[in-house]
C-alpha cells in the first residue's frame, strides 16, 4: 500500500451524477497542482444500480488506479427510491454503501449520506461492526436535506464535495471556482451554498483520520481528459473530418465527441443505420480524398469486416477504432477486456493487411492516433485503433503542452491535377493507379480523386490490374498481392525510423520482464516499481504496435530476460500467442498472467501473480488465472 | 490548374467519352438487359453535359455490378449490397461530383436492403439504378427478392413461398424524391429516365427491368410494355402521393400478371436534398470538404486552441 495518496471513490447509483462530479473532483485537484487519474465502474444499467468512480491523486504522476481506496463519498442510490416498484428496487438504495466495504483501506473514511437512508436499513449492513474491524470513520450525513435547503436535492453531489473538502482539509476555492465557471444564475448561487453549507457542517464534526492528501504543483500547465477524448483529438489534429457511426459501448464515446466537434472544425459527421454502412461511408469519403474514420466495438466491428478488407484490396485509405469490450457477443458492455485482439487482426477474408496500434493510455490514444492516419493516408491500407473501455472512461491529467503538434492534413499519397498529366496513362483513357512498380520505388501507387481532370480509374473489391480492371491474370494477381503485402514491411521500417510505440519501463539489466500490451501497461509499470522495491529484478515492455509486430525489438527485450510474465486481460493470451506466432521463438520463457472478470488489474495483483510465478506457487486470488510457458 | 478542373467544365459532352477504349471486354451473356442500361446511361450524359472526370459510379456486386468496368468515368465497385453507403458519403465528400449507384435485385432489395430505405429516407442527391431482372444471375439463376412467388430455382425447388417485393412503392414509402421505372427494352424511355434522374435534387430511384435470357428462362422480356405517360389509360398527377401510391401498386401487382407498365412513377421537387438539409442546420460545410485538402490557403485548426480549454 502507498502512502501519502489520495484515493477517493464517490458511489451511487447510475445517472446520479456521480461522472460529473468526479470530473470536477478530480479538476479541482489537478488545478490544485496534484497528479489525478479517475477509474469508472459502472454496470450496464442506465438509471439506477451501482456505480462508482475512483480519483487518485499524487504528487507525482499516476499511472494507474491504485489498490482499493482510502474515502469513499456514498451517495445512495436515488433510483432504488421509487415507491411504485418496491418489489424490484428492494433495497438496492444501500448498495452503493456496501458493495464498496470490500476495498476500503484500513483506517479509511466513509462518509455517507444519511438523508437517503433508513437507520434500520443501515444496521442490517453492518456498517458498525464492519467499521470497527477496519478501523474506518463512519460519518453519516444529512446531504439530501442540505440541498434540499437551497433547491434540489440532485446537488446533494455538491453538498458530498463540500463535506469531503471539510473532512480533507483541502479548502473549498478551486470547487467554487468550477461552479463559477459551469453555472449560472440560480444554479450557481444554490450550489455555492451547498457547497459552503456542507463544508462547514462537516468541519464542525471532529475527523481523526489520517489520510494524508499531498501538496504538488506542476511545471506547467495541465489538462485532464479521456483516452477517447485524446483519440477525437488526435484524428482532428491529422485533419480528419469525417466520421460515420452506429452507436456501441464504449466505442460510442468517440463518436459522440467527434460528432459534437466535427461541424465546428467544417466536417461531417452521420450516425448511419448499421456498421457496414458506418464503415462503408467512411470509405465513401475517403475515395474521394477527404480524411475520414469509423469504428465500433467487438459485435459492430464483426459486421465492418467485409469493408475493412474492401478498403485494403482497394487500398482506400481509412482509421477504424475498436473499443473493446468483454465478449463474446455482447458480452459485458460496460466491462473492460482486451480479448478482440485476434478479432481485429485476423478479421476479413483473404491474405489481408492492415495496421494495428494499441496505445496504452490517454497520452498515446493521442499519438498513434495520429500515426495511424498518418499511415493510413502514406501507405493507402486500413488502420485500426484498438483499445478498451477502461482507458475509454479513465480521465488523466498530462501537460497541454503534449497536444501542441502541428497539424496535418496532408492527404498522403493523392496526385495533384499536375502530376496526373505526367503519370502514366492507358489506351483505355484510364488512368494507372495500381501500378505493379510505383515509380518511386516503395509499393505505394498513388491515386487521384473524383473530379480531378484525367484521374479516372476503378477502385474495385476484385483482383484488379494497374487501371483498376477485374483481372485474373496470374502474374498480375501475383504482383499486386506483393505489393499490397510488401507495405507491411515498408510501414515496420517507418515506425522503427520515425515513431517507435514501444514503452521500455524498468532497468535495463533487470533479471525478468513484464511484457504487456495496451491499457494494462501502465497498471504493470507500477507493479514493477514495487517488486523492485521488494528487492526483485524486473522491467517491462509495454508493446503497442500489433501489426505490424515489431519483432526485432521484442525478440531483442526477450532475450535479455530470463523469463517474462505476459499480463493482459482476457482468458485465452491472445497478445503472448501473437508475440509466439510473429517472433517463433521464446515461447519456453513466457508465461502469462490472465485476469477476465469484468475489471482491470490492480497493480498489486501483478505483484502477487508475479511472486506466485517465479516462486512456482500457485496463484492464490481466484479472481486472475496462470498461465505456464510452453514446454513447462 | 485548380486541384478538381474537371468539375463544371463547359463543353459539349460526347456519348463516346463514356466508352473505355480497348478494354475491357464485356462479359456479360449475349441479350442480357445489362447492356441496356449502359447504352441509357450512356446516352444520358450527353444531355445532362456531365464530363467523365466528373462523374463517379458506385456498384455493387453481380453481373449488374459489372455495369462500371463499361462505363469510363470515375468508379467504385464496391461489395454486395453496399454500393449506396459508399455512394452517399462521397457525395456528402464532394456535392459536385455527379454520384450515380447502380446494382442488381438482390444487391439492392435483399443484401443491402436496408441502406437502399436509409438511402431513401435520407434524401441523398444522387441516383440509383437498379438492375430489376427477377433473379440471381452472378450466381447462377437462384430466387431473387423480386423473383415471383412460386418460382422454382435451384435454391428453392418446390417455388418460393414468398411474395415479391414491391420497390416502388417501397422507396415511395421510404422517402424517395424521384420514383420511376423503366426497361432495357426501352432505350428512349429509359435515357430520358437517367437524364431526369441525375438532374432531380434528392434521391431519384430507378427500377429497371432488365432480362436475363441465361437464368430467367421465362422472364418476360418487357414487352409489350406501356409507358404509363403516353397512354389515355392512366391518368395520375405524378406529383401527388396518393395517386402515385395507386399508379405503383397497379405496377408492382400487373408486372406478375404479365403486364409491363413502366414511366415516371412520382417526382416531387419541393423537398431539398439531404445535404441541403445539413448544410442548412451547420452540419456540413459550404464548400466541398474534398477540395479543401488540395487548397493551399485552407486553415487546419489545432485542437488545443479549442477544445483543450473545457480539460484545464
Ligand atoms: C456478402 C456476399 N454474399 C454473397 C455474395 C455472392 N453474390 C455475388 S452476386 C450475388 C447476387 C447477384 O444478384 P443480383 O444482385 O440480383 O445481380 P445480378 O447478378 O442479377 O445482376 C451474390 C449472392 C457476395 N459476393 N457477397
Ligand atoms: S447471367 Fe443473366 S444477368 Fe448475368 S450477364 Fe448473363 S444474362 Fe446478364
Amino acid at each position: 500500500m502507498t502512502d501519502n495518496e489520495l484515493i477517493w471513490r464517490i458511489a451511487g447509483g447510475s445517472g446520479d451524477g456521480i461522472d460529473s462530479t468526479s470530473q470536477n473532483f478530480a479538476k479541482a485537484l489537478m488545478r490544485s497542482g496534484l497528479h489525478v487519474f479517475t477509474h469508472r465502474h459502472y454496470p450496464s444499467r442506465i438509471r439506477g444500480g451501482h456505480t462508482y468512480v475512483e480519483v487518485r491523486a499524487k504528487d507525482e504522476d499516476v499511472q494507474s488506479r491504485g489498490d482499493g481506496y482510502n474515502f469513499l463519498l456514498a451517495l445512495g442510490d436515488s433510483f432504488a427510491r421509487n415507491p411504485q416498484d418496491e418489489a424490484y428496487y428492494g433495497k438496492e438504495e444501500l448498495k452503493p454503501l456496501y458493495e464498496n466495504f470490500d476495498d476500503l483501506r484500513e483506517g479509511g473514511v466513509l462518509l455517507y449520506d444519511e438523508g437517503l437512508l433508513d437507520e434500520e436499513d443501515v444496521e442490517e449492513i453492518e456498517l458498525e461492526e464492519a467499521a470497527e474491524e477496519n478501523g474506518w470513520h463512519v460519518v453519516p450525513m444529512d446531504l439530501r436535506g442540505i440541498a434540499k435547503e437551497h433547491g434540489r436535492e440532485i446537488m446533494r453531489n455538491t453538498a458530498g464535495i463540500g463535506a469531503t473538502a471539510a473532512i480533507l482539509d483541502i479548502g473549498t476555492e478551486e470547487f467554487e471556482t468550477l461552479i463559477e465557471q459551469n453555472m449560472a444564475g440560480d444554479m450557481q448561487e444554490a450550489n455555492l451554498a451547498v457547497l459552503e453549507d456542507a463544508y462547514e457542517a462537516a468541519s464542525e464534526l471532529d475527523i481523526d483520520h489520517d489520510i494524508e492528501v499531498p501538496e504538488g504543483s506542476h511545471d506547467e500547465e495541465q489538462v485532464i481528459l479521456s483516452g477517447s477524448n485524446a483519440i477525437s483529438y488526435g484524428a482532428l489534429d491529422e485533419g480528419c473530418r469525417f466520421i460515420s457511426g452506429y452507436p456501441m459501448t464504449p466505442w460510442t464515446d468517440v463518436f459522440t465527441i467527434m460528432s459534437q466537434h466535427l461541424p465546428e472544425f467544417g466536417g461531417i459527421s452521420e450516425q448511419v443505420e448499421d456498421e457496414i454502412a458506418a464503415a462503408a461511408l467512411a470509405l465513401g469519403a475517403s475515395h474521394m480524398g477527404v480524411k475520414s474514420m469509423s469504428g465500433s466495438s467487438g459485435g459492430g466491428f464483426a459486421l465492418m469486416s467485409e469493408p475493412l478488407g474492401l478498403a485494403e484490396m482497394t487500398e482506400t485509405p481509412v482509421v477504424l477504432v475498436e473499443a473493446m469490450r468483454a465478449g463474446p457477443s455482447t458480452g459485458m458492455p460496460t466491462k473492460p477486456e482486451q480479448a478482440d485482439l485476434e478479432h481485429v487482426l485476423y478479421t476479413s477474408q483473404g491474405d489481408s493487411a492492415r495496421v494495428v496500434f494499441a496505445p496504452a493510455n490517454i497520452r498515446e490514444c493521442y499519438t498513434q492516433t495520429r500515426s495511424a492516419f498518418r499511415i493510413a493516408y502514406e501507405y493507402q491500407i486500413p488502420s485500426i485503433v484498438i483499445y478498451d473501455q477502461k482507458i475509454q472512461g479513465e480521465l488523466r491529467n498530462l501537460p497541454a503542452s503534449h497536444f501542441d503538434e502541428e497539424p496535418n492534413a496532408d492527404p498522403g499519397s493523392v496526385l495533384t491535377e499536375e502530376e496526373i498529366q505526367d503519370a502514366a496513362h492507358h489506351a483505355s483513357g484510364k488512368f494507372q493507379r495500381f501500378l505493379h512498380e510505383p515509380e518511386d520505388g516503395s509499393n505505394v501507387s498513388p491515386r487521384s480523386v473524383p473530379g480531378q481532370k484525367d484521374g479516372r480509374y476503378l477502385a474495385t473489391g476484385n483482383e484488379h490490374n494497374p487501371s483498376g480492371h477485374i483481372s485474373e491474370d496470374p502474374d498480375n494477381r501475383i504482383a499486386q498481392m506483393e505489393r499490397r503485402l510488401n507495405k507491411l514491411d515498408d510501414i515496420r521500417a517507418d515506425l522503427d525510423e520515425n515513431t517507435s510505440h514501444q514503452t521500455y519501463y524498468g532497468p535495463e539489466d533487470a533479471e525478468h520482464g513484464v511484457l504487456v500490451w495496451g491499457s494494462q501497461q501502465d497498471t504493470a509499470f507500477e507493479a514493477v516499481d514495487r517488486l523492485n522495491e521488494n528487492g526483485h529484478s524486473v522491467k517491462a515492455l509495454g508493446v503497442s504496435d500489433m501489426a505490424p509486430y515489431p519483432v526485432e525489438e521484442v525478440s531483442e527485450w526477450l532475450e535479455s530476460v530470463d523469463q517474462a510474465l505476459v499480463v493482459e486481460m482476457n482468458a485465452t493470451a491472445q497478445f503472448r500467442g501473437l508475440t509466439q506466432k510473429e517472433i517463433g521463438k521464446y515461447g519456453d520463457k513466457m508465461s502469462s498472467l490472465l485476469k477476465y472478470n469484468g475489471n482491470p488489474f490492480e497493480p498489486a495483483e501483478i505483484v502477487d501473480g508475479f511472486e506466485s510465478s517465479i516462486n512456482g506457487e500457485e496463484l492464490a486470488a481466484t479472481n486472475m488465472k496462470y498461465l505456464p510457458a510452453a514446454g513447462d | 490548374m485548380s486541384a478538381f478542373s474537371a468539375i463544371g467544365e463547359d463543353r459539349e459532352i460526347e456519348r463516346d467519352e463514356f466508352t473505355p477504349g480497348i478494354e475491357p471486354q464485356a462479359t456479360w451473356c449475349p441479350g442480357c438487359g445489362d447492356f441496356g442500361v449502359l447504352k441509357a446511361l450512356k446516352q444520358a450524359m450527353p444531355e445532362v453535359g456531365k464530363n467523365p472526370d466528373e462523374v463517379a459510379l458506385f456498384t455493387g456486386i453481380g453481373c449488374s455490378g459489372k455495369l462500371n468496368s463499361y462505363f469510363n468515368s470515375y468508379g467504385f465497385h464496391t461489395i454486395h449490397g453496399r454500393s449506396l453507403p459508399v455512394a452517399r458519403a462521397a457525395k456528402l465528400a464532394n456535392p459536385k461530383i455527379e454520384v450515380i449507384a447502380a446494382g442488381g435485385d438482390g444487391d439492392g432489395y435483399g443484401i443491402g436492403g436496408n441502406h437502399t430505405i436509409h438511402t431513401a429516407r435520407e434524401n441523398h442527391d444522387m441516383t440509383y439504378i437498379v438492375f430489376n431482372n427477377e433473379i440471381f444471375g452472378l450466381t447462377k439463376g437462384q430466387t431473387s427478392p423480386t423473383s415471383p412467388k412460386g418460382h422454382k430455382s435451384k435454391t428453392q425447388p418446390h417455388g418460393s413461398a414468398k411474395s415479391p417485393i414491391r420497390p416502388l412503392s417501397q422507396q415511395l414509402n421510404a422517402g424517395a424524391t424521384y420514383i420511376a421505372r423503366t426497361a432495357a427494352v426501352n432505350p428512349n424511355q429509359a435515357k430520358e429516365i437517367i437524364a431526369e434522374a441525375i438532374e432531380h435534387d434528392g434521391f431519384a430511384h430507378i427500377d429497371f427491368l432488365t432480362q436475363c435470357p441465361t437464368w430467367n428462362k421465362d422472364a418476360k422480356h418487357y414487352v409489350p410494355y406501356t409507358d404509363v405517360q403516353q397512354s389515355d389509360e392512366f391518368d395520375f398527377d405524378v406529383s401527388d402521393r396518393a395517386e402515385a401510391a395507386e399508379m405503383m401498386r397497379k405496377t408492382e401487382e400487373r408486372l406478375y400478371e404479365g403486364e409491363v407498365l413502366t414511366g415516371r412513377m412520382y417526382i416531387e421537387d419541393e423537398r431539398p436534398s439531404y445535404g441541403a438539409e445539413k448544410r442548412a442546420i451547420g452540419e456540413m460545410p459550404e464548400e466541398p470538404l474534398a477540395e479543401r485538402y488540395f487548397d493551399e490557403d485552407a486553415e487546419w485548426e489545432r485542437t488545443y486552441d479549442n477544445l483543450l480549454q473545457h480539460h484545464k
